[in-house]
């Protein structure tokens, strides 16, 4: 793992009216490490990862991505990035293939013809291709999904519930696959995820987001330990219902930045 | 290809496709035009013997239906182009990549112009099967006429794009009819004299007016306002400037709201 950060975040804010979705996030990630972004609904992840897009302007803070200040020059960075969430569709009329070479044009994809066929292969998409996306089943259009998020070969690379609607050989596959992408293209990854397993097995590092806020921040064996339990899922339900060391620390004002 | 380029091609070849896939999307363009210009060619029909307005140019009424068609159809067109990013819930991944709104504005106005041109051209050879009437007789005017006329109908879709990409669908019929409250005032089908003066003031501020305007000189009195024309090409470029910064100023909005992620079906 590389010393420099790839994304740094500072005093990052989010209001909507009277509602504080992100308050005072601060965190950086490592070139080459994944980072999980673990929370409740509502606990403030999509809108970080969507702050961290430039898709949503922060209301106070200071986001680097790849060195680029985000919010003022965010079509520097966004060449070396991707994002994948199965709950932003692709166009359904088009094709698997059309789908691939319209980003990869956008991300200006060198040799596309290629790239669409390694990719393809690489994610078992090759055999449909040709069919139009909206047709395809809730895992196959997950898999299209991350084809999409990783035609233009990303630095960084962001998730959101990656293997979410995959069954589980295929989620297993996809997760080796992220995992060894990382390793070979040392890339950074954030995911968002509800999978405790997911979590443990691809993030170097975590950080428990709750009501906007950096609850806890470690490895996911630092957080078993410090928590006191077997696996990622108890640390989870500890939080989620206000259980144990790390919600004692919250309450006291020692929010971890 | 320069990567602006690259993206724009890329940009009007996804609408392509999806013409392709489903022609039905393109039927309208041509279906309610076609049904205008049937019903405009009897009515110039019956009207011919009876009244002189019409007798002295007897394209008159076919004209302004064709040209005002030209307006409704890019407004419409630029629209659909927009909201098929909307319905596809796609805009959270074509905002998250390099494409610049500037670029989005230029592919999707590539596409309103061939899906216009697409709906159009038949229906004016129909006009000519038809009714013996050809609006290609208003000769090289007509290219200025067109092109003055399609890029004030971008800047009223840009503002509408806009609008509905902060507000979302529920202003999607507005877009529909936003141009409608125009063509009172457009001079389409009568001159702008006949409109009270407070009227006047404000249709001289459209370039339609100069446009329908210049098409009946040229089709009364075999005459082209040139002066008429320029004042309406330089009034679209100043209306297409500011339909691009509506249009920013929507998607500055809806980041700031944070809107761009959840719209769609």
């Amino acid at each position: 793992m590389a010393d420099a950060a790839s994304i740094n975040v500072r005093h990052l804010r989010k209001v909507y009216g009277d509602v504080v979705a992100v308050d005072d996030l601060t965190f950086a990630v490592p070139r080459g490490a994944v980072l999980g972004l673990l929370g409740g609904n509502g606990a403030g992840k999509t809108t970080t990862i969507a702050m961290l897009l430039g898709l949503l302007e922060p209301t106070a803070g200071e986001i680097e991505v790849l060195g680029v200040d985000i919010r003022r020059r965010r079509y520097a960075a966004l060449p070396r990035m991707n994002f994948s969430s199965p709950y932003v569709d692709l166009p359904h009329r088009l094709t698997v293939r059309q789908n691939l070479a319209f980003y990869g044009r956008l991300y200006g994809v060198k040799d596309l013809k290629g790239r669409i066929a390694e990719i393809a292969e690489h994610m078992q998409v090759a055999p449909f291709l040709d069919r139009p996306t909206g047709k395809l089943s809730a895992g196959q259009k997950t898999r299209v999904a991350l084809a999409k998020g990783l035609i233009n070969r990303p630095e960084v690379l962001l998730l959101d519930e990656p293997t979410a609607s995959l069954d589980p050989d295929t989620a297993d596959w996809v997760r080796s696959y992220l995992k060894a992408y990382q390793n070979e293209s040392g890339a950074t990854i954030l995911l968002a995820s509800h999978n405790m397993g997911e979590v443990e097995r691809l993030c170097d590092d975590v950080i428990l987001l709750q009501a906007g806020r950096v609850f806890e921040r470690g490895s996911p064996r630092e957080l078993i330990e410090r928590f006191g339990r077997e696996d990622m899922e108890e640390v989870f339900l500890d939080m989620a219902r206000g259980r144990g060391r790390g919600l004692e620390s919250l309450k006291k004002g020692e929010a971890v930045q | 290809m320069n990567g602006s380029a690259q993206r724009i091609y890329a940009l009007v070849l996804r609408h392509i496709h999806i013409w392709r896939s489903s022609v039905m999307r393109l039927v309208d363009s041509i279906y309610w035009p076609a049904v205008q210009m049937v019903m405009w060619g009897f009515m110039t029909q019956y009207l011919l013997p009876q009244a002189s307005f019409v007798a002295q140019a007897a394209g008159v009424l076919l004209s302004g239906l064709l040209l005002w068609e030209v307006v409704v159809r890019g407004n419409l067109s630029l629209s659909i182009a927009f909201l098929e990013e909307m319905w596809s819930r796609n805009l959270g991944h074509l905002f998250v990549s390099p494409i610049r709104s500037w670029e989005m504005a230029t592919g999707i106005i590539i596409a309103a112009l061939l899906r216009t041109l697409l709906g159009l051209i038949p229906v004016s050879l129909m006009a000519w099967a038809f009714f013996g009437y050809s609006i290609y007789s208003l000769g090289l005017p007509l290219i200025a006429f067109f092109a003055i006329l399609q890029m004030f109908s971008w800047s009223i879709g840009l503002a509408m794009s806009g609008m509905i990409m902060r507000v979302g669908q529920s202003a999607e019929s507005f877009a529909w009819a936003a141009v409608f409250i125009l063509m009172p005032v457009s001079g389409v089908y009568y001159p702008v004299s006949v409109l009270p003066h407070w009227l006047q003031v404000i249709s001289w501020g459209l370039p339609p007016a100069y446009i329908f305007e210049g098409m009946r000189a040229i089709l009364a009195e075999k005459t082209v306002h040139w002066d008429m024309l320029a004042i309406a090409f330089g009034l679209s470029v100043v209306y297409l400037v500011v339909g691009f910064q509506i249009f920013q100023w929507f998607f500055r909005l809806s980041r700031r709201a944070g809107t761009l992620l959840g719209q769609g079906e």
